[in-house]
C-alpha cells in the first residue's frame, strides 16, 4: 500500500509481520507466523479461521495481552500510530480503553458477577476520564440506551446475572465504547447467541460503527458473519495469512484451495441431499505443521515445491492477495 | 407423501416434560419450566426430522424425553407401536438399544479412562451383542470401519483423538447396538466446518446403508436445510410449525419461521445490512405469555393473539401454529 492511500484510509491497526510463539511438546512454536494486517477507520476487517488457526492470538498479540509463557517474538503493531511492543507499561494501558476496546465471547466470564453493570460501566468511564461519579454515571446511562438496552437508567443496578446473554453482551459493548475507542476488537461477539439475538447484535454493531466512524477488527468462524460485517477478510489456516483482500473478492471467487475448500463445505451452499464437499483429513497441531505450505498436506492441488517452500503472497489484483503457489504458477508471476 | 401411509416409527403426542423451580428455605416448588408443553411429533423410518429452535425452547427436552432420560408428566411416546411414556424398568430395556444418542460434546460423552474399544462395546455387551470378547472386538474394528477410523486405533484414549475422530467414536458407539433411531443433539455444532462436513456426510451415508432414522436437534438453520427431510420449529415449548423442509424454507408459515430464517447470517450478498427481524429476548419457558407464545417479538401480531393460544392449523401437509393460517380467517 502506498504512504499516500494509507494516509487516505488513515490506518488505524497495522500490524507487520507478527510472530507469536508458545512452548508446545519442548519447543517454542509459532502459532502466529509472520501475520501483516491493517484495518482503517470506518472499516471492518474480519479475521477467519478454524479453531487453533492462531486468529485469536493476533488479536491478543495487538492489545499486548498474550498469555505467559506466549511471548511476541517479532514484527511491529501500531494502534492509532502507536507503537505497541515499544510503549512503556502505564501508556499501554490508556491504549487499551482509549484507543482500542476488545470484547469476547462469553459475556458472562468478562463482566464481575459481584457488581452492578453500571457500577462496572462506570468504573471504565472513570478510569479513562476525570468526571465525577454522576457524571459517569449519567454517561453510562446514555451508553445503555445507545446499545439498544430497553429502560436503561434501570439496568444500571441489575446484576449480570439477571440479564439475558444477549442483554449481557450490549453491556459490554456500552463498556468497550465509554472512551470512544478509535478501534473495536471482538472476538467471536455472537458465537454464543441465538440467531435472533446475533442478528440484533450485528445489526448494533453495524449502526455504531456508522455513527462513531470505528474500525471493527472481527474475530469469527462464521462465513455468514463475514458476510454480513466485513468489508474485507483475511483468511487464517496454522498461523499463517492464507488470503487476505475485499469480501467480494473473498467470499465471491476464492483462490486460495483452503479458502474454496471452507466455502464449499457449508452446508447452506450445497444443493439439499447433496454430498458436502470436505476438506480431507484434520488440521494439524502446531507441533506437526507441514514445512513449506502449511496447507499442503491437505491441499487436493499441491504440486512439488508446496511441502518444501513456503508460499509468499501473490497479488491477484490489486487489493487481493493469497498465499499459493499454484496461483502464482497460474498467474505466472514470479516468487518475489 | 408416502410416510403417510405406513406409521411413523416414533410419533409424540402431546409430551409435557415440566422442571420444578424450588427457592426458599425448604426449597418448596415455587414454579414450573415448562420445557416441552404439548409437543407434537413423528420421525419416518429411515428418514431424517430436524427439530429446530433457540436455547432454552425445550428441544433438547424433547429428545432426553424420547429416551426417557427425563420424565415427562403428560403425552405418549409411541416408538414402533408401544407407548415408552408408560414403560418402567426392565421393559424399557429394548428400547434403550433401539434409539440410541449423540451429543454435541464427544470429548464429554467419552469416559477418559476408557480405551475406544471398551467404549465401543460396553453397549454390545450390555445387550448381549457377540458371543464373546473377541468377536466383540472383531465387531468393533468393523464399526471403526464404518465411521472413517482406522481400526489400529482401537486401543487409544479419548484425549489422544482430535474432536471430529471422537464424534466418530461416539456415532460408532450408537451404532454398535444395532439402533433405528438415533436423537442426535447438536451433534455436529461444536466442530468445525471442515470437520462438520465430513460427519454430516458421514451421517446422511450410514442412514443410506442402515435405514437410520434420526432426530436431529439443532439450532443450525443451515444444516437442517441439507441433512433433513422433515423440520420441526419449537419456541417455548411448543412445536410452532412443522413440514418438509423445503416448504418450510420457500413458504414459511408461521412468522417465527420466517423470523428465524431471515436471522440466520447468510452468504447471499443481498441479504447484507438488513436489520434484525426478530425484537427482543425470548421470554423465560417459566412464565410463558398468554395467547400466541410468539406473540410478545411477533412483527404481524393482532389483537387475537394475546387472548387465545392458537392451535396447529394444517398447512399443507404439515402445521402451523398461527392464527394467520386459520382456515376461517385471521381473526374472529
Amino acid at each position: 500500500m502506498s504512504e499516500a492511500r494509507a494516509r487516505a484510509r488513515e490506518l488505524v491497526l497495522e500490524v507487520r509481520d507478527l510472530s507469536t510463539s508458545f512452548p508446545i511438546d519442548g519447543a517454542r512454536r509459532r502459532v502466529v507466523d509472520r501475520v501483516s494486517l491493517e484495518v482503517a477507520a470506518g472499516e471492518t476487517l474480519a479475521l477467519v479461521g478454524e479453531s487453533g488457526c492462531g486468529k485469536s492470538v493476533t488479536a491478543l498479540s495487538a492489545m499486548r495481552l498474550v498469555p505467559k509463557p506466549g511471548l511476541v517474538e517479532s514484527g511491529t503493531i501500531r494502534i492509532g500510530g502507536k507503537d505497541v511492543r515499544t510503549l512503556p507499561v502505564t501508556e499501554m494501558r490508556r491504549v487499551r480503553g482509549n484507543d482500542v476496546s476488545m470484547i469476547f465471547q462469553e459475556p458472562m466470564t468478562s463482566l464481575n458477577p459481584v457488581q452492578t453493570c453500571g457500577a462496572q460501566v462506570v468504573e471504565g468511564i472513570r478510569l479513562h476520564h476525570r468526571v465525577s461519579n454522576a457524571e459517569a454515571r449519567r454517561q453510562a446511562g446514555a451508553l445503555f440506551s445507545q446499545v439498544g438496552i430497553p429502560d436503561a437508567e434501570a439496568r444500571l443496578d441489575a446484576y449480570p446475572h439477571q440479564l439475558s446473554g444477549g442483554m449481557r453482551q450490549r453491556v459490554m459493548i456500552a463498556m468497550a465504547l465509554a472512551s470512544r475507542p478509535r478501534l473495536l476488537i471482538a472476538d467471536e461477539p455472537t458465537t454464543a447467541l441465538d440467531v435472533t439475538i446475533q442478528a440484533q447484535i450485528l445489526e448494533l454493531l453495524r449502526s455504531l460503527q456508522r455513527d462513531l466512524g470505528m474500525a471493527i477488527l472481527l474475530i469469527t468462524h462464521d462465513v455468514g458473519i463475514v458476510n454480513e460485517l466485513a468489508d474485507r477478510v483475511a483468511v487464517m489456516y496454522a498461523g499463517r495469512i492464507a488470503e487476505e483482500g475485499p469480501r467480494r473478492d473473498v467470499l465471491g471467487a476464492p483462490r486460495h484451495p483452503y479458502t474454496q475448500g471452507l466455502l464449499r463445505s457449508l452446508p447452506g451452499r450445497a444443493a439439499p441431499g447433496e454430498r458436502l464437499e470436505e476438506i480431507p483429513g484434520v488440521v494439524p497441531p502446531p507441533s506437526q505443521w507441514p514445512s513449506g505450505c502449511r496447507f499442503s498436506n491437505r491441499c487436493p492441488i499441491a504440486f512439488e515445491p508446496c511441502d518444501s517452500i513456503e508460499p509468499e503472497r501473490t497479488a491477484v489484483s490489486a487489493v487481493h492477495g493469497v498465499w499459493c503457489h499454484a496461483v502464482a504458477r497460474d498467474l505466472g508471476a514470479s516468487e518475489p | 407423501m408416502s410416510e403417510a401411509v405406513s406409521p411413523p416409527l416414533l410419533r409424540v403426542e402431546g409430551l409435557e416434560t415440566y422442571f420444578p423451580i424450588r427457592s426458599g428455605p425448604l426449597r418448596r416448588i415455587t414454579g414450573w419450566v415448562r420445557a416441552a408443553d404439548g409437543v407434537d411429533l413423528a420421525v419416518p423410518a429411515g428418514k431424517t426430522l430436524a427439530l429446530v429452535g433457540e436455547s432454552g425452547c425445550g428441544k433438547s427436552t424433547v429428545g432426553r424425553s424420547i429416551l426417557r432420560l427425563e420424565q415427562p408428566r403428560a403425552g405418549r411416546i409411541w416408538f414402533d407401536g408401544v407407548d415408552l411414556a408408560t414403560l418402567a424398568g426392565r421393559a424399557l430395556h429394548p428400547y434403550r438399544r433401539r434409539i440410541q444418542m449423540i451429543l454435541q460434546d464427544p470429548a464429554a460423552a467419552l469416559d477418559p479412562r476408557m480405551r475406544l474399544r471398551d467404549a465401543i462395546a460396553e453397549g454390545m455387551q450390555a445387550f448381549g451383542i457377540g458371543a464373546n470378547e473377541a468377536e466383540r472386538t472383531e465387531r468393533v474394528a468393523e464399526l471403526l470401519r464404518q465411521v472413517r477410523l482406522d481400526p489400529g486405533q482401537m486401543g487409544r484414549y479419548p484425549h489422544e483423538l482430535s474432536g471430529g475422530q471422537r464424534q466418530r467414536v461416539c456415532i460408532a458407539r450408537a451404532l454398535a447396538v444395532d439402533p433405528e433411531l438415533i436423537v442426535c443433539d447438536e451433534a455436529v455444532s461444536a466442530l468445525d466446518v471442515s470437520i462438520q462436513a465430513q460427519i454430516l456426510n458421514l451421517l446422511a451415508d450410514l442412514q443410506q446403508e442402515r435405514e437410520l432414522a434420526y432426530l436431529f436437534i439443532t439450532h443450525d438453520l443451515a444444516v437442517v436445510r441439507h441433512i433433513a427431510d422433515r423440520v420441526a420449529v419449537m419456541y417455548l415449548g411448543q412445536i410452532v410449525e412443522e413440514g418438509p423442509v423445503e416448504r418450510v424454507f420457500a413458504l414459511p408459515a408461521h412468522p417465527y419461521t420466517r423470523g428465524l430464517l431471515a436471522a440466520a447470517p447468510s452468504l447471499d450478498a443481498g441479504a447484507r445490512g438488513r436489520p434484525a427481524p426478530v425484537r427482543g429476548d425470548p421470554p423465560s419457558p417459566a412464565n410463558p405469555p398468554a395467547g400466541c407464545r410468539f406473540h410478545t417479538r411477533c412483527p404481524d401480531v393482532f389483537d387475537r393473539c394475546p387472548r387465545e393460544s392458537p392451535p396447529s392449523y394444517a398447512v399443507g401437509d404439515g402445521t402451523s401454529r398461527c392464527f394467520l393460517c386459520d382456515p376461517e380467517g385471521p381473526s374472529r
